[in-house]
C-alpha cells in the first residue's frame, strides 16, 4: 500500500512505498512497449518491479473497440514484491475503450490520464459509450487528467518529416515521457533503447526520442500536473541485476544449460503463442552454439529435437498446451529411448484453442499422464519469470543425468511478465554435463567385447549414451520394447515388465530436493493451522497473500512445488502436519487430485479459470476464511462451508434445487472428517 | 568427440586408415522378419552391398524409418539407427543431419509411412533439401496392418476396409516429390538388383534430399501384380504393337540417351513441340527425347512422371530429376560458423546484457 494516497497538492516528489500503473490503449497504440520500457526504467531505478501485460489473441481486432484493448500493468515497489499488484492507482488509457475496460478495476481515488483526441463521437460509439465519460460524471471519483497526448506528440514530431498517421503513432512514447516524469523515472536508457530499436530509420527514431522528450517536458511544465511521486529503490541482495521477462528466462537458463553441459543446445519448435518468443530469442543466439530450428509443425519440432538429442545435442522443445497434444507420441518414443530431452510447455487457456494469449495451470494432468502406454516423465514449474532461468537448468540437468525426456511448466504469465533477475555468476552455475560412451561395455557370449546400451548405472539407473560417430558402439534404438542390457527388440513378457519398472523406478528416483515450508510462526506441527501450497505462477500472488494474512495477526505456512515429478520425498509428512492444506490453482484442482493420490491427502482447492492470476486479496481472503473455518469448527459453531466464488455459487445452486451438488463442489470443500488429516495432527 | 560442436568440417565420415568395411560389418545378428518372397529382403541386401562401397564407416551412418513393414529394415543394418514413430522419421534425421555433417543419414520409409501419416514431414524435407537418403518402399498396400488400401493403391483396391473396393486417388510418388522441389527424385524397382544398386548409389552421391521410390509388390497382400523383369533384347511376343502392353515392362531413364523402350526400341517419349507435352510415338521419330535428369525445370520430369498414368502400364524407371542445390545441412552449419567466427559466444555477457544494474552490497 501506499504510503500515501496520490493526492492533488503536493510540492516537490512525494515518497511512495509501491504504486501500480496500467498503461492500456488500442493493440495498436504500442502499450506492451510502452510497459516494458516503464518496468526497465524503474527495475534501473532498483525498484522491485512485477508485470502483468494483457492483450487479446488478435493482432489487430477493430480499432477503438474494447475487444481490441491492449494493457500492461506494472507494480514497482521499494521493497519486496511478487505480484503486479490487484488495482492499479494509475491509468493511462490511450481511447475510449481503453478507459471503458480497465476503469472499473481502478482503485477509487486514482489517476487516470487519458487520450482526449479519440473521445470524440465516433471514438466514444466504437467503445460502446452513450454518453461521453469526461462529462457523465462517472469518472467524478478518479483524478481525471484529460490531456490531447496525441496531439502534442503531433506537434512534437512535426519537424521529422513523418506521414500524418505515422506521427500520431508516437503517442504512446509522449504518454511514456510524462508518466516518466510523474514517477522521477530518468528516460535515458529508453531514448538508448528508441535509438537501438529503430537504427534503421532514422525519421521514426528521431521522432520517438522526440515524442518521449516531449512528454517528460510536459510533465515539467504543465500546470495540472503539481505532484511528482518517487518509489526508492529495493533493498536487494548486492550483485548484477537486469529486468527479465520470463520467456527470455527460459531461454536463457537453457543456454546456459548447455554452456554448462558443454554441448550444444539444439532446438526444434513451431510458432505458438505464447512460446514463440522463446524460439525467436534462442534464433538469434547462433553466435552462442545455439542451433534452432523452425519445423513445419509440433511433432516434427519434437522429432528433430529427439534426433538432435541422439546426435549429441542438448535437444530441447517449446510449445503450449495444443502443441503438447500433438507431440504426445514422439514423447513416449523419447521415455523408451531414454534420451534426454527438454520439453517446454508455456500453458495458456484451453481446451483446443481456448485463450492462448491468456494464462492457465489447467495442463498439468496433460503433463503428468498425457501419454499412453507407462511413460513417466519428471515435470517441472516455472514459479516466477525470473526462476524461469533456474526452472530450466534443473530441467535440462535432470534431462541429462536420467537420460530421459523432462516437462518444463511455465505459463502465459511468467513468459509475458517480468522482475528483477539476478545475473548469476558463471562460476557459481553447477556442472551438469555427461560422460557419452566411447568403449563397449559388455561381452557377447562368446566373449567379445559388446555395446549394451540398457546396460544402466546402479544408482541413477541412467543408461550409456553413445553417439553416431563413436567407433565400435553401433546400435539401434526404437519405439519397439527393448531388452534389457542390448535394448534388442524384445516382446518376452517378463522383460517388458522390467522394463516398465525400471522405466518408471529411474524417474521415482530422481534426486529432488526437500519440500521447504515458510513460516514464521515456526516448523511444520508446531506453527501455522494452514499450509498454502502451489505450483508454477501462483507462487507470487500465494506468498503475498500469505504476507497479508500475516500482517492481520494470523498464522499460515506456505510450500512451493518445483518438482511436480517425482515430488519431494517430505512431501506428505510435511501435509500431514497441517490441519488444513490449501491448494489455489488456475485449473478445476489438478495439483489437488495429484497430492491425494500421492499422499492420501485431502486438500482444500481454490480455483478459477478466467485467463488471469489471482489476486493477491482474493487468496487473502480465502486464507482467513480457512483459518476461520477451523477456529468456527473447533469451537463447534460451523460446519463445513465451501471455500471460493465456484464453490459458493454451486452451493447456492444446490440449496436452491437448481443443480444437483456438482462433485467439484465438494473437492472446494474442507473436509473436516478427513481420516488421514485428523490421523496427521 | 569433436564433430559434437560441428566443428568438423571433412566431409561425411570415412574409413580412411582403417580395414574397408564389409557386408558383414554392416550385418546385425537380429533375425530379419520379413515375409517370404518379400522385396524387401532383396532390399536388404542390396543396401548391405551398397554401403561398404560407398567408403563410409558403419559408425558414420544412421538409418531412420517409421513405422510398418519397411521400417524394420535399420534393425538389420549394423550401423547407428532408430526406429521411430509412424511417419515422423524425416523429422529424426532432419535433426541428426542438421547437427551431424559428417554423418550419411538414410530415411527408409513405406507408401503409407511416407505419403499417408507422414506426408507433411516428406514434403518439407524434400523442400529444404535437407541432405537425407530417403528409401520410399512402395508396395502400393499397407502390409503390416494387415491389406488396408494404401495412397498409393489403385481405386478400387479391395482390402479389409475397403471390401467394395477403394474410391481414392492413389499418389504419384515421384510427382508429389517434384512438385515439393526436391532435387533428386529416382524410381527403381525391387526385383532388379543392378537397377536398384545403381540408382542408390545415385542417390548417395547427392548433396542434399534424394528420394527414391522402390517399387514393390507384396507377396502377402498382393496389391499389385509383381512386375515382370524384362531382360534385353526379350521379345514382347503378345503384344508387340501396343506401348501400354505389360510385356514391354518399365522404361529405363538413362542421362544422355534417348527415351526408347519395346523390344526393338520401337517405342519412344515424343515432346509435343507445339505445347511441350510429353507423349509416347515411335522409337525413330525425330522428337524422341533425350534424357536429361539435369534440367533445372521439373515441368520435364513431372511429365515423365506423369505419363506411365495415361499411355503406359507401368512407370519409367531410373533418375527422373538430379539438379544441384545447395543442401539445408550446408547452408544451416554456414549460418553457425558466421555467427560465432571465434568459437562460442561469451555466456557471461550474454546473461549480463547491456541493461543491467549493479547493486551494491
Amino acid at each position: 500500500m501506499p504510503t500515501e494516497q496520490l493526492s492533488e497538492r503536493s510540492e516537490g516528489a512525494r515518497r511512495l512505498e509501491n504504486v501500480v500503473i496500467r498503461f492500456a490503449g488500442d493493440s495498436g497504440d504500442g502499450m506492451q512497449l510502452t510497459g516494458d520500457r516503464f518496468g526497465a526504467q524503474a527495475a534501473a531505478i532498483g525498484n522491485d518491479v512485477a508485470t502483468l501485460p494483457n492483450y487479446p489473441a488478435e493482432i489487430r481486432a477493430p480499432a477503438g473497440t474494447v475487444a481490441g484493448v491492449s494493457s500492461y500493468q506494472l507494480h514497482i515497489a521499494d521493497h519486496d514484491i511478487r505480484t503486479p499488484g490487484d488495482q492499479p492507482d494509475v491509468l493511462i488509457a490511450m481511447n475510449p475503450a481503453a478507459l471503458k475496460a480497465n476503469v472499473a478495476e481502478l482503485r477509487p481515488g486514482g489517476v487516470i490520464i487519458l487520450d482526449t483526441d479519440s473521445f470524440t463521437v465516433l471514438g466514444l460509439e466504437k467503445a460502446g459509450y452513450d454518453i461521453d465519460p469526461l462529462t457523465d460524471g462517472s469518472l467524478d471519483a478518479f483524478q481525471v487528467h484529460a490531456i490531447n497526448l496525441t496531439g502534442f506528440a503531433a506537434a512534437a514530431v512535426a519537424d521529422h518529416n513523418l506521414k500524418r498517421k505515422d506521427a500520431a503513432r508516437t503517442k504512446n512514447m509522449f504518454a511514456l515521457g510524462l508518466v516518466s516524469w510523474m514517477f522521477s523515472q530518468q528516460i535515458e536508457d529508453t531514448i538508448a533503447y528508441l535509438q537501438k530499436r529503430f537504427a534503421s530509420k532514422p525519421d521514426v527514431q528521431a521522432a520517438n526520442v522526440s515524442a518521449l522528450r516531449a512528454g517528460w517536458i510536459y510533465g515539467e511544465t504543465t500546470e495540472a500536473f503539481a505532484n511528482v511521486y518517487e518509489v526508492k529503490p529495493a533493498p536487494l541482495p548486492a550483485g548484477t541485476y537486469r529486468h527479465m521477462k520470463g520467456n527470455k528466462a527460459v531461454a536463457y537458463g537453457l543456454v546456459a544449460a548447455a554452456h554448462q553441459a558443454a554441448m550444444p543446445l539444439f532446438l526444434g519448435a513451431y510458432p505458438i503463442t505464447p512460446a514463440s518468443e522463446i524460439l525467436h530469442e534462442l534464433a538469434a543466439l547462433a553466435s552462442n552454439d545455439v542451433r534452432s530450428f523452425q519445423a513445419e509443425d509440433e511433432i516434427a519440432a519434437i522429432g528433430a529435437a529427439i534426433g538432435g538429442s541422439y546426435a549429441g545435442m542438448l535437444g530441447v522443445t517449446v510449445t503450449s498446451g495444443p502443441g503438447m497434444a500433438l507431440k504426445a507420441e514422439a514423447l513416449g518414443l523419447a521415455v523408451i529411448m531414454e534420451l534426454p530431452l527438454v520439453i517446454v510447455n508455456v500453458q495458456r487457456g484451453g481446451p483446443s484453442t481456448g485463450l492462448p494469449t491468456k494464462t492457465e495451470q489447467s495442463d498439468l494432468l496433460q503433463a503428468l499422464y498425457g501419454r499412453h502406454g507407462e511413460a513417466p516423465m519428471p515435470v517441472i514449474a516455472v514459479r516466477s519469470a525470473a526462476d524461469g532461468f533456474d526452472a530450466a537448468m534443473e530441467a535440462a540437468r535432470i534431462a541429462l543425468a536420467y537420460r530421459t525426456p523432462v516437462i518444463l511448466l511455465s505459463d502465459a504469465y511468467i513468459a509475458n511478465g517480468s522482475e528483477p533477475w539476478r545475473v548469476p555468476e558463471v562460476e557459481e552455475l553447477p556442472f551438469i554435463g555427461i560422460d557419452l560412451a566411447t568403449e563397449p561395455n559388455g561381452v557377447d557370449a562368446d566373449g567379445n567385447p559388446i555395446f549394451l546400451p540398457y546396460a544402466r548405472d546402479p544408482v541413477t539407473l541412467a543408461r550409456p549414451l553413445a553417439i553416431p560417430g563413436t567407433p565400435g558402439l553401433t546400435h539401434r534404438i526404437g519405439g519397439l520394447e527393448k531388452a534389457d542390457l542390448t535394448g534388442a527388440v524384445s516382446y518376452d513378457p517378463d522383460n517388458h515388465d522390467l522394463m516398465i519398472r525400471t522405466r518408471q523406478s529411474k524417474i521415482d528416483g530422481i534426486d529432488v530436493p526437500p519440500l521447504e515450508v515458510d513460516d514464521p510462526s515456526g516448523p511444520p506441527g508446531s506453527g501455522a493451522d494452514v499450509l498454502v501450497i502451489g505450483w508454477g505462477s501462483t507462487w507470487g500472488p500465494i506468498g503475498e497473500a500469505c504476507r497479508q494474512v500475516r500482517a492481520e495477526g494470523m498464522k499460515v505456512a506456505q510450500a512451493h512445488l518445483r518438482h511436480i515429478v517425482p515430488l519431494p520425498a517430505n512431501l506428505a509428512s510435511v501435509l500431514s502436519e497441517y490441519h488444513t492444506v490449501l491448494v489455489p490453482e488456475m485449473n478445476l484442482g489438478q495439483l489437488a487430485g495429484h497430492l491425494r493420490r500421492e499422499t492420501l491427502i485431502d486438500t482444500v482447492g481454490y480455483n478459477q479459470t478466467r485467463g488471469m492470476p489471482f489476486r493477491t486479496a482474493e487468496l487473502a481472503s480465502v486464507i482467513t476464511r480457512v483459518i476461520q473455518g477451523i477456529d468456527e469448527d473447533a469451537s463447534g459453531a460451523a460446519g463445513t462451508k465451501p471455500v471460493g466464488d465456484v464453490g459458493a455459487r454451486l452451493a447456492a445452486m444446490s440449496e436452491a434445487g437448481a443443480a444437483k451438488p456438482a462433485a467439484r463442489a465438494s473437492t472446494a470443500t474442507a473436509n473436516q472428517h478427513d481420516v488421514t488429516r485428523e490421523a496427521g495432527r | 568427440m569433436s564433430t559434437v560442436n560441428g566443428k568438423a568440417e571433412e566431409p561425411v565420415g570415412g574409413t580412411s586408415g582403417r580395414r574397408a568395411p564389409t557386408v558383414a560389418d554392416f550385418t546385425t545378428g537380429q533375425e530379419v522378419r520379413w515375409c517370404p518372397g518379400c522385396g524387401d529382403h532383396a532390399i536388404l541386401s542390396t543396401m548391405r552391398g551398397l554401403l561398404p562401397a560407398l567408403g563410409v564407416a558403419p559408425e558414420n551412418t544412421v538409418v531412420v524409418s517409421g513405422i510398418g513393414c519397411s521400417s524394420r529394415l535399420p534393425y538389420y543394418l549394423d550401423t547407428y539407427g532408430i526406429h521411430s514413430i509412424h511417419g515422423r522419421a524425416p523429422s529424426f534425421a532432419t535433426g541428426i543431419s542438421i547437427n551431424r555433417p559428417d554423418l550419411s543419414v538414410w530415411v527408409v520409409t513405406g507408401d503409407g509411412d511416407a505419403l499417408a501419416i507422414g506426408g507433411n514431414h516428406l514434403i518439407h524435407a524434400l523442400r529444404r533439401n535437407v541432405n537425407l537418403k530417403i528409401l520410399l518402399l512402395n508396395n502400393h498396400i499397407y502390409g503390416l496392418t494387415k491389406g488396408q488400401a494404401s495412397p498409393t493403391s489403385k481405386v478400387g483396391t479391395i482390402g479389409p476396409s475397403s471390401p467394395f473396393g477403394s474410391l481414392d486417388n492413389p499418389f504419384n510418388p515421384i510427382a508429389l516429390a517434384l512438385g515439393a522441389g526436391a532435387t533428386f527424385v529416382a524410381r527403381t524397382i525391387d526385383s532388379d538388383r543392378r537397377h536398384l544398386t545403381a540408382t542408390l548409389t545415385a542417390a548417395a552421391a547427392h548433396k542434399g534430399a534424394a528420394l527414391v521410390e522402390i517399387r514393390q509388390g507384396c507377396p502377402t497382400f498382393s496389391a499389385i501384380p509383381r512386375q515382370p523383369s524384362r531382360a534385353a533384347g526379350q521379345e514382347s511376343p503378345a503384344e508387340p504393337d501396343n506401348p501400354a502392353a505389360p510385356e514391354h515392362g518399365p522404361i529405363r531413364l538413362s542421362p544422355g540417351l534417348p527415351i526408347v523402350f519395346g523390344a526393338k526400341e520401337q517405342w519412344g517419349v515424343v515432346r509435343d513441340p507445339s505445347t511441350g507435352e510429353l507423349g509416347i510415338g515411335h522409337g525413330g521419330d525425330s522428337r524422341v527425347v533425350v534424357h536429361d535428369p539435369g534440367t533445372q525445370n521439373s515441368t520435364y520430369a513431372y511429365g515423365l512422371a506423369r505419363l506411365a498414368e495415361t499411355s503406359l502400364a507401368e512407370p519409367p524407371i531410373g533418375v527422373y530429376r538430379s539438379v544441384s542445390q545447395p543442401s539445408f545441412d550446408e547452408l544451416y552449419q554456414e549460418r553457425l560458423a558466421t555467427a560465432r567466427p571465434d568459437g562460442r559466444g561469451d555466456l557471461r555477457s550474454l546473461l549480463t546484457g547491456s541493461d543491467s544494474w549493479v547493486v551494491a552490497g
